[in-house]
């Protein structure tokens, strides 16, 4: 069977990204083009998730916590048969059902987001309850980094490391750009992956472009570690998008349509490797 | 294809479009900072401030990322130290994330802490409700020593500013997203604590608070005059303290009171109105205006959910009407 490669499904998640930032209300861009990497490879290797049934109770739970991603994760919840390319067409439309930040109902969003740090903690909840009932089952939480500058982010990183949930996993989009500009420059983050291991968390630090890498460190462990993990996906904001790419000015962009259409040529023109897989 | 047909008539400077309020709050903000050495610029990530040179001042902006608790920390910490901070997040932010260091840090220790709250009520439009806020009236108003403005259009918010810089106390401004219409030019100054009336009338009155409540009360009063109908209209600009006076001299004068708000109906300028209404004149009427008791409806810009949600001139045209008959 041939599988469509990850790089290809990744080219096309960000198309559809470009064209709702297209639309005359614009879009989150540059933080959703950092992250289709990520959660492309969640959907296609990583989550136990049946578009066909997205509300089974067997299922691992996606908390997309940086919610202003949303138009990166209504383009991977198509590219996935979660949602119907028309919703994509009419993202943003007046009584359109996707709006800029995830709202309950749209089929494979698991939590309304878009106040930031909230993700981890309701991560430790459903980690917690994962425990109590003995499911198999796994949270995934997907945060910015401008986000952990929210304390109570490292409220929730405390409490999943102190009663050790394995079985929670949070990855960080760190692309190091905010709207202001750099982290570093407003609320530092670094050393990050040493300030994880010091909160008592399993640490990998990986090129959050790399299907194989996040792949590996997506993958729950063969044996318990009893240390919740944290994947620090080191990414370009915009990318893919020439024009922006490593630009804090791509966090919210209105394109034209002539922008759209440079940025799909652009797309097309990068193919590293191929049919890879 | 169609002809400009007013290019005779056309003036020779064509009006400004109206720019939204938080710009003018940034202007005044930078020019208070020219002015006052302890005034300083403390933001969250905003990007309200992306495009200032900052120059001489760099120093006093100050962006501390996002982390809206530490944010309202720290501009209590600087103004118990004798500083002047104007704090920058969105309103939803500023009131439900970082409310106990607003109550207990700020408002407790009476700061001279001015919170700037942008994207308030459906201002975020399809940004959706984790940006949505409808909320924040209800909860600033309870808090003592906190002064609640609500600019109705631009010129108003560079007037509330520099009224908020000359309070000894906290002050919440209200401000919004995008550009909304100015009011009538020949509306009547503000003046802080007093409510600013917009139209005379004794059948009846009409509050409101923020851009689109207020004219849509100025539409539907220009309808209710065509029927006959002399409506007052009352710009709340300032929630708290509560221009009693003129609230109670309308409760008092006309058939009742009619509150128009971008808010949930309960908790906000509607309750505060009935609240004092209530206490002096137990039987004067008043009906509110405001999103029902559930998140809002719909997907879009502003004017579309403020369509959507009811706050239509429709709406405080047909409260109006219900008071006069009931007269």
């Amino acid at each position: 069977m041939i599988e469509t490669s990850t790089t290809e499904r990744a080219r096309r998640v960000r198309r559809r990204v470009v064209d709702m930032c297209a639309n005359p209300e614009g879009g989150h861009l540059g933080g959703s083009l950092s992250l289709t990497e990520i959660l492309v490879t969640l959907y296609s290797s990583v989550l136990r998730i049946d578009p066909a049934h997205p509300e089974s109770p067997d299922r691992d739970i996606l908390i997309l916590s940086k919610g202003h991603g949303a138009i990166g994760l209504y383009a991977a919840l198509a590219e996935h048969g979660f949602i119907p390319e028309e919703h994509i067409d009419r993202y943003a439309r007046p009584d359109a059902p996707l709006t800029a930040h995830p709202h309950a109902g749209i089929p494979g969003v698991e939590w309304p987001t878009g106040a930031l740090g909230h993700g981890l903690s309701v991560g430790v909840g459903h980690a917690l309850g994962f425990r109590l009932t003995g499911a198999d089952r796994w949270c995934h939480v997907v945060m910015g980094d401008g986000e952990l500058q929210e304390g109570s982010v490292w409220e929730a990183a405390m409490a999943a490391s102190t009663h050790g949930l394995d079985r929670l996993v949070a990855v960080v989009d760190r692309n190091r750009l905010q709207i202001t500009g750099s982290t570093e420059d407003n609320a530092a983050l670094e050393p990050l992956a040493d300030r994880w291991a010091a909160f008592g968390w399993d640490v990998h630090d990986v090129d959050g472009h790399d299907p194989d890498r996040l792949a590996e460190a997506l993958r729950p462990p063969e044996a318990p570690t009893g240390k919740p993990r944290v994947v620090i996906a080191r990414t370009v904001k915009g990318k893919g998008m020439p024009q922006v790419e490593g630009q804090a000015r791509s966090h919210y962009a209105k394109l034209t349509d002539r922008q759209r259409r440079r940025a799909h040529a652009a797309l097309t023109a990068q193919d590293p490797r191929g049919s890879r897989s | 294809m169609t002809q400009p047909t007013t290019l005779l008539d056309a003036p020779d400077i064509a009006p400004e479009p109206p720019r939204p309020n938080r710009d003018v709050y940034r202007d005044q903000l930078i020019d208070l900072m020219r002015a006052d050495a302890r005034v300083v610029c403390l933001d969250s990530d905003t990007g309200l401030f992306n495009s200032v040179d900052w120059g001489e001042l760099a120093g006093r902006y100050i962006n501390l990322g996002i982390a809206e608790q530490n944010l309202l920390g720290a501009a209590a910490g600087l103004a118990a130290v004798g500083h002047r901070p104007f704090v920058n997040t969105m309103a939803t932010f500023a009131t439900t994330r970082a409310l106990e260091s607003m109550k207990l840090d700020i408002a407790r220790n009476n700061l001279p802490v001015r919170i700037a709250a942008t994207h308030s009520g459906l201002a975020a439009g399809h940004l959706g409700a984790t940006h949505h806020c409808l909320e924040d009236l209800a909860i600033m108003r309870l808090l003592p020593h906190m002064t609640v403005l609500v600019p109705a259009d631009a010129d108003q918010a560079g007037a509330l500013v520099r009224a908020a810089d000359a309070l000894p106390g906290p002050v919440y401004l209200r401000l919004g997203r995008g550009a909304t219409p100015a009011l009538p030019p020949d509306a009547e100054p503000i003046r802080s604590g007093r409510a600013q009336t917009l139209r005379h009338g004794s059948d009846v009155t009409i509050v409101a608070t923020g851009p689109y409540p207020v004219l849509r009360s100025l539409e539907a009063a220009d309808l209710l005059a065509e029927q006959g109908v002399a409506a007052r209209v009352l710009n709340m600009h300032t929630v708290k303290p509560l221009d009693e006076a003129a609230l109670l001299d309308a409760a008092r004068t006309t058939a009742g009171i009619v509150t128009v708000e971008e808010h949930w109906v309960q908790g906000g300028l509607g309750s505060a109105v009935a609240e004092v209404t209530s206490a002096a004149l137990p039987c004067a009427p008043v009906l509110r205006v405001g999103v029902p008791d559930a998140f809002a409806a719909g997907n879009g810009g502003q004017e579309h959910l403020l369509n959507r949600n009811g706050i239509t001139t429709e709406a405080v045209l047909t409260r109006a009407r219900r008071l006069v008959a009931l007269r």
